[in-house]
């Protein structure tokens, strides 16, 4: 097959072998787990569960409200202790409502959870759909979007490619690459649900070539006469190649358009983590409730892989991979290029965690000093966009958001290689954030701006309506009290009245003489 | 001689004939400068500039007779807008800008008098009389009109909670060598002073 480049990237050291020398090791269940109601992008699902109530694994404890949304599975059984705020991983270091559960060690599954669809060929892409949206599937490579949501393309557009993205190129982390050596026919699985909702036509499975054990048991999996559907790809390890739009550029050599998505170019992008749980909620009825982790960096004694339950707090997975190393000082979830830094190791693990990088403050140097920009480029050169990064910098700086959005700030994924190269340490991608964070946040103001204003006008509106009832209200009362009518048409008036009065009472009285006596409605009376 | 202030005198009465005729023609109704204005400001309605409400407001920025900076709920992002907009130089606002806050109802105290619902300019408080009265949170400005009429004194501002969905990232802090030489040197006196 033949591959293209996409802009830029850059060559990083993997750092991939630390966490890939030790099996897969399954986490036990923690005596207290966190489970945050936003885990996703989306408004942040409700509880369906109350403080003392026992839940079973698997039963939906949280429910998503919006269409964006995820729904909320109980990892292991248990009782619920408490619904509210605790510290979760963002990178705010705030607290949101968790619903904290203490589990009962009989991990027991509830029985009235999602049944096994073996005969998922059966099913229509609708069904299907709504199963993912059951089982609280989001994105497992770090963004968290309800997957259900990307697996519903807008009317008119028809997918005819399954990009299904094991590139995995951001430096330390390993959990595709476990799961992909590990569960290879599961991931194949979701694969084939996946093709057959979307009814796409081809399946492009992209893993980079530092990756060749993966590879391997992934084509080891794959039957003969499944490798025109899906073709498994091996392309070259360049940071951000995994990024959604890199990595289409790299396997079909098209751009996805600006403010667009993939959809628009028939194509949807899946990590293999997704896939699996698909798989999983499909076939099997489980909903997602576990994640593989990778625990690696110097700062940690053993690094590996961990299966672990959605709430199991970060220091028990950092205990499972040997505990911390003597001078530790920063613990990172996401990798070095694109991860936060974590302020406390209680946070919870959620469906978005992939991986967790403790490291030691010699591994990570101070740049130097944080010089002025001189315009030297190098981030151009860099940027996996094609953006101008040194002009988003200085229009972020001054504050100028309408010739920011020009140059295509929303474009930008928050890579990090302009960061990394500039030889003025200048932390660009915080810029960045800042300015979309801003805009964000400008643009609710105004939406909420014009609300008021609406109401506002609409109540002057109704004012000066009621105003103007009353003034013709009163009007017509004094009207009525200025000019009496005159003295002829008001004996006019009582002379009719009389009259009608008069011919009232006869025409009752002749109607009295006419009824019959033997009336059958009469007689009974 | 004649003929060329003939030309021109000719040109300047076609040329007047047609601005005269498209300025009746293409004639537009109302303000739009003050629309323009208006869809600046952040329409608390609070009344804070002295004008009632943000319309009048900016219908009075329009015709000159207000200034551009008294407009604490929009704050300096505001005046700068309004300023840019103008073509005039931004000033410091007059009152400080007020934390985000929206108003709550003691429900325990509460009368149900309607002198809050008759208050509020955009109709964000709900209730009837001898009811009790509750703010719609969602809609309200935060403009404290309210707050001025209750009789029993049971309304109260509360900041805005800022969660986890509110939170921004801040700007980073530019490279010293960027400050000006005088910033520096005031700071580092301040510095010494401290010490």
């Amino acid at each position: 097959m033949h591959l293209h480049r996409f802009h830029g990237g850059l060559e990083l050291p993997g750092h991939k072998a630390e966490s890939t020398g030790r099996p897969l090791l399954p986490l036990g269940i923690p005596h207290l787990l966190h489970v945050p109601l936003a885990q996703h992008i989306g408004a942040p699902a409700v509880p369906l569960c109350a403080p003392g109530e026992r839940v079973l694994k698997g039963q939906r404890i949280a429910q998503a409200e919006d269409y964006i949304g995820a729904h909320v599975h109980a990892p292991t059984s248990g009782r619920v202790v408490e619904i509210a705020e605790h510290p979760i991983p963002h990178p705010s270091g705030l607290s949101a409502p968790c619903i904290v559960l203490e589990s009962d060690g009989h991990d027991q599954w509830t029985d009235q959870g999602l049944e096994p669809w073996t005969d998922w060929r059966q099913r229509g892409a609708r069904e299907l759909r709504e199963r993912v949206r059951d089982a609280g599937i989001v994105g497992m490579g770090g963004a968290a979007f309800p997957t259900a949501v990307k697996l519903n393309p807008r009317p008119g557009k028809r997918i005819h490619t399954l990009v299904v993205n094991g590139a995995e190129c951001e430096p330390y982390i390993t959990c595709d690459d476990t799961l992909m050596r590990q569960y290879p026919e599961a991931v194949l699985e979701g694969v084939r649900i996946v093709a057959h909702l979307l009814n796409a036509e081809r399946v492009l499975f992209a893993v980079e070539d530092n990756k060749p054990a993966a590879f391997q048991a992934l084509a080891a999996a794959l039957p003969e006469d499944e490798r025109e559907f899906i073709q498994l790809v091996s392309i070259p390890s360049v940071y951000p190649t995994g990024g959604e739009r890199q990595l289409i550029r790299v396997l079909t050599g098209l751009e996805v358009p600006s403010s667009g998505l993939p959809a628009d170019l028939g194509i949807v992008c899946q990590n293999p983590g997704t896939l699996k749980a698909v798989r999983d909620a499909v076939v099997r009825g489980r909903p997602l409730i576990s994640r593989i982790v990778t625990v690696t960096g110097p700062g940690v004694q053993e690094p590996r892989n961990v299966e672990a339950l959605i709430g199991t707090p970060f220091a028990d997975l950092v205990a499972a991979a040997g505990g911390y190393a003597p001078d530790v000082n920063r613990l990172v979830m996401g990798g070095p290029m694109m991860g936060f830094a974590i302020a406390d190791d209680a946070v919870p693990v959620i469906k978005g965690t992939n991986c967790l990088l403790a490291s030691r403050p010699q591994d990570t140097p101070s740049p130097g000093p944080l010089m002025p920009c001189i315009r030297c480029g190098e981030c151009t050169r860099v940027c996996p966009a094609n953006l101008l990064p040194q002009q988003l910098y200085w229009f972020a700086k001054a504050g100028n958001f309408d010739a920011i959005q020009d140059y295509g700030l929303f474009d930008c994924i928050e890579c990090g290689c302009c960061a990394v190269v500039c030889p003025s340490n200048i932390p660009l991608v915080q810029y960045y954030r800042f300015a979309k964070n801003e805009i964000w946040a400008r643009e609710k103001e105004r939406q909420k701006a014009d609300l008021a204003r609406e109401r506002f006008e609409y109540r002057r509106l109704r004012q000066e309506q009621e105003e103007a009832e009353k003034a013709a209200r009163l009007a017509r009362k004094k009207a009525a009290l200025a000019k009496p009518a005159p003295e002829g048409e008001k004996k006019a008036a009582i002379e009719a009245a009389l009259e009608r009065a008069r011919a009232k009472k006869e025409a009752a009285q002749a109607e009295a003489t006419e009824t019959p006596v033997d009336s059958p409605d009469r007689s009974d009376l | 001689m004649l003929s060329a202030i003939l030309v021109i005198a000719g040109l300047a009465l076609t040329f007047g004939l047609i601005l005269g005729y498209s300025a009746q023609r293409f004639r537009v109704e109302g303000d739009p400068i003050a629309d323009q204005i208006d869809a600046l400001l952040p329409q608390t309605q609070c009344g804070q500039c002295g004008y009632p409400g943000c319309r009048p407001y900016s219908e009075a920025i329009a015709a000159g007779e207000a200034d551009i900076n008294l407009c604490p709920p929009g704050g300096e992002a505001t005046v700068l807008a309004l300023a840019d907009l103008l073509g005039r130089d931004p000033k410091p606002l007059e009152t400080e800008v007020r934390e985000k806050a929206v108003a709550v109802i003691d429900e325990n105290t509460c009368i149900g008098c309607t002198l809050c619902i008759q208050a509020c300019p955009v109709d964000a408080i709900l209730g009837a009389a001898k009811q009790m009265h509750t703010v719609i949170e969602s809609e309200c400005t935060g403009c404290e009109l309210c707050l001025e009429p209750c009789p029993v004194d049971c309304i109260e501002m509360v900041p805005v909670h800022e969660g986890i969905a509110e939170w921004r990232w801040t700007q980073p802090a530019p490279s010293p060598i960027e400050t000006p030489l005088h910033a520096r040197k005031q700071a580092a006196m301040q510095g010494r002073k401290s010490a």
